[in-house]
């Protein structure tokens, strides 16, 4: 590094100390809430059998996408299971739902907003292409030093990562709908909320749902990163062999992270492809499936 | 406050930062080319001010940019007008505050699209029962309501498809079927059949007028379709450049065309097809009248040789036409022994015309009648006649024009 003219970093560092001396308050209650949540939805993971949470992996992939899809489930978990690192992705699983939860609850309101506001939407472009581009592990500092160790600054960091296709997405799929339909429903009278959720974000689905798998991918890969401030899961196993320059281990727990992002990612990816969203709902196709059988 | 259904009053619309003042410059005399080159803002309407009556299609015709799509959503307000008043039924929907603009969208108007703009996560049914959904109408009875629109169109058997299962034409048809599902009084077509080919297009336009024959509604159709407009139009309003040029049925619109463009319009279509009987009829042949006195042959065949006429026609008192004589029957007649009274039955039997025949059926009728054929208004009054001669040469002037 050659000599520094603007110690842009300083600022940020006094900047941080500020809020954690005069706002720890605020930063713990918020780490509470996040921890409660994923403690919650972990233990939730955590409670059925293996078996029978795999089970309800396969029969979605069964109704969403077929039969060799839902075969593929069944053996790659078999496969997680059988290399023994099954609780560690069952804890991976409930740190990419936390905070891909979270993500969602703020960034599609947030995607809502920018497409109803020109200012609003030229005014979050700029942050979120930060927050997307600034490398993911210079969250984790802030994160930490504000969240303490652990769960909480794992997700909060996935949060800030994650979250901003989701706010993209949302924007530009209520922008995308043809004119005339949003016209349709303001000239049979609807009001603002109702051209909202009758008319605007059903026909933005495919473009929100591709936001809400984009999300998904992202937080996966990034709670893997977040084992480094302590978050747990399959990146522990990931950043122990690289502490131990362990190829196997590495690959093992780098294929359980594989697999988990293909079965995710399929799976959401059906909901948003609109030739496979128009599918009946599950009870009705269970009920057109026993009835053929 | 002039009265009609639809009353528009001076409406402007400008696309821009300061509307009012593009409109003073407009008042003052520049054109909206020069409002665009320093100002900066797009003339979309320009005091346009017309009415449309209870019950009449009317047909709004221009070039593409004309204004036209925009003066239709100035009505509905989907377009906030810069000035100017829009009166539907003697409420004025410029002025409105948004719940009762709302409120009416619901209950008096809506709007069929030329994209079709049906919602396509929707089942047909669903799409039908849009405006009533919207209104807050309970599920039992917007789906009967929607269900017996869709009978009316003829789709009540796609009820269960989605959109894109369905034809352009049955997509439209959805359209339609939502519109009038609301019951409204009026209805706003976007140039709602351009996007079909021509048979659908002329199918829509029959189920349009057949839909009018049962229940009348107020209805502004957008095209850009000439021989639609004259098919479907009860009057039709020229734009061009934002202004509304002409107004007038489209037989006004054919006999003076304000200008240039107004007459460019209708230089491609076969305007003859459009003429009635009543427009080609001419008052050539003498009319006598049997008043329960039969009149005089003699006097009448001296009057048809002076004047180098064929025939003569013969009413009654009340003006009802009683036939057609030649001038070598009575000629004859004169000459003979027996000088008959021109009694009816002594005259050669027409029926006659009805004063909104249309070309083709009056043609064959002409064609098979010795001489003139006479015309008579909706009252059943002798008001004029055609001959081959008149016909032809109103044909020849038409295609000349």
């Amino acid at each position: 590094m050659s000599e520094k003219k603007i110690d842009l970093g300083t600022w940020v560092n006094d900047g941080v100390e500020y809020l954690l001396d005069n706002y720890s308050g605020a930063f713990d209650s918020i780490g509470g809430v996040v921890n409660g949540f994923s403690e919650a939805l972990e233990n939730l993971l955590m409670w059925p059998p293996a078996w029978l949470l795999i089970a309800l992996f396969v029969a979605l992939g069964l109704w969403r996408i077929g039969v060799k899809f839902a075969v593929f489930t069944a053996v790659s978990f078999a496969l997680i299971v059988l290399t023994g690192f099954w609780e560690q992705t069952v804890v991976t699983l409930g740190l990419t739902f936390s905070a891909t939860l979270i993500s969602l609850l703020l960034g599609i309101p947030l995607g809502i907003w920018a497409a109803s506001s020109e200012r609003v939407a030229t005014t979050i472009r700029p942050v979120l292409d930060f927050m997307q581009t600034m490398p993911a592990f210079v969250y984790l500092i802030p994160a930490a030093m504000l969240f303490g160790l652990g769960r909480v600054p794992g997700i909060i960091a996935t949060v800030i990562f994650a979250m901003p296709p989701a706010v993209r997405l949302t924007n530009l799929g209520i922008r995308q709908v043809n004119k005339e339909i949003v016209e349709a429903g303001q000239s049979f009278g609807c009001t603002g909320r109702q051209l909202l959720f009758k008319v605007q974000l059903p026909n933005a689905m495919p473009s929100i749902m591709a936001g809400v798998n984009q999300t998904i991918m992202m937080a996966l890969s990034m709670v893997i990163i977040a084992s480094m401030v302590g978050a747990g899961g399959l990146g522990n196993e990931v950043l122990a062999s690289i502490q131990r320059l362990d190829i196997g281990l590495g690959f093992e727990s780098g294929m359980a992270v594989v697999l988990l992002a293909i079965i995710l990612d399929r799976i959401t990816e059906s909901f948003g492809n609109p030739q496979i969203a128009n599918r009946p709902g599950v009870f009705a196709w269970l009920n057109a499936k026993l009835q053929r059988t | 406050m002039p009265s009609g259904k639809i009353v528009v009053e001076n409406l402007y619309k400008v696309f821009g930062d300061n509307p009012q003042d593009a409109i003073d410059l407009l008042k003052q005399g520049w054109d909206k080319e020069r409002i665009l080159a320093e100002k900066g803002a797009v003339i979309g309407v320009r005091d346009v001010s017309f009415s449309v009556e209870e019950g009449e299609i009317f047909v709004l015709m221009g070039l593409s940019g004309s204004g036209k799509s925009t003066l239709i959503r100035l009505i509905n307000r989907l377009v906030e007008p810069s000035a100017g008043n829009v009166f539907i039924d003697g409420q004025n929907v410029a002025k409105m505050p948004q719940a009762e603009l709302v409120e009416l969208r619901r209950r008096d108007m809506s709007m069929v699209f030329q994209s079709f703009a049906l919602m396509p996560s929707l089942s047909v049914l669903d799409n039908a029962a849009f405006g009533l959904e919207v209104a807050g109408i309970a599920r039992k009875e917007r789906e009967e309501k929607a269900m017996a629109v869709l009978t009316q169109v003829g789709l009540d058997s796609f009820a269960d498809k989605y959109p894109h299962e369905l034809s352009g034409g049955m997509q439209q048809r959805v359209g339609l079927a939502r519109a009038l599902a609301v019951d409204p009084s009026m209805m706003i077509m976007d140039e709602a059949f351009s996007a079909l080919d021509p048979l659908k297009r002329r199918e829509m336009q029959d189920l349009l007028l057949d839909l009018q024959k049962e229940h009348r509604r107020t209805i502004i159709f957008v095209s850009h379709d000439i021989e639609e407009a004259m098919r479907i139009g009860t009057r039709i309003g020229i734009m061009e450049g934002g202004k509304l040029v002409q107004v007038g049925t489209p037989q006004e619109l054919v006999d003076n065309p304000a200008n240039d463009y107004v007459r460019n319009f209708f230089d491609t279509v076969d305007t003859s097809r459009y003429l009635t009987a009543g427009q080609i009829m001419t008052d050539t042949v003498p009319l006598y009248v049997h008043n329960g006195e039969a009149p005089d042959a003699a006097q009448i065949c001296q009057e048809l040789q002076d004047q180098d006429q064929h025939y003569a026609f013969i009413v009654n008192e009340n003006n009802e036409f009683q036939g057609s004589i030649s001038l070598e029957k009575i000629a004859l007649m004169v000459n003979g022994d027996a000088v008959q009274p021109l009694e009816p039955d002594a005259l050669q039997q027409i029926e006659p015309l009805s004063h909104d025949m249309p070309l083709e059926q009056i043609i064959g009728r002409v064609v098979e009648t010795d001489g003139p054929v006479p015309v008579v208004d909706e009252d059943g009054q002798y008001s004029g006649s055609i001959s081959k001669g008149s016909l032809l040469s109103r044909m020849q002037g038409e295609s000349n024009e």
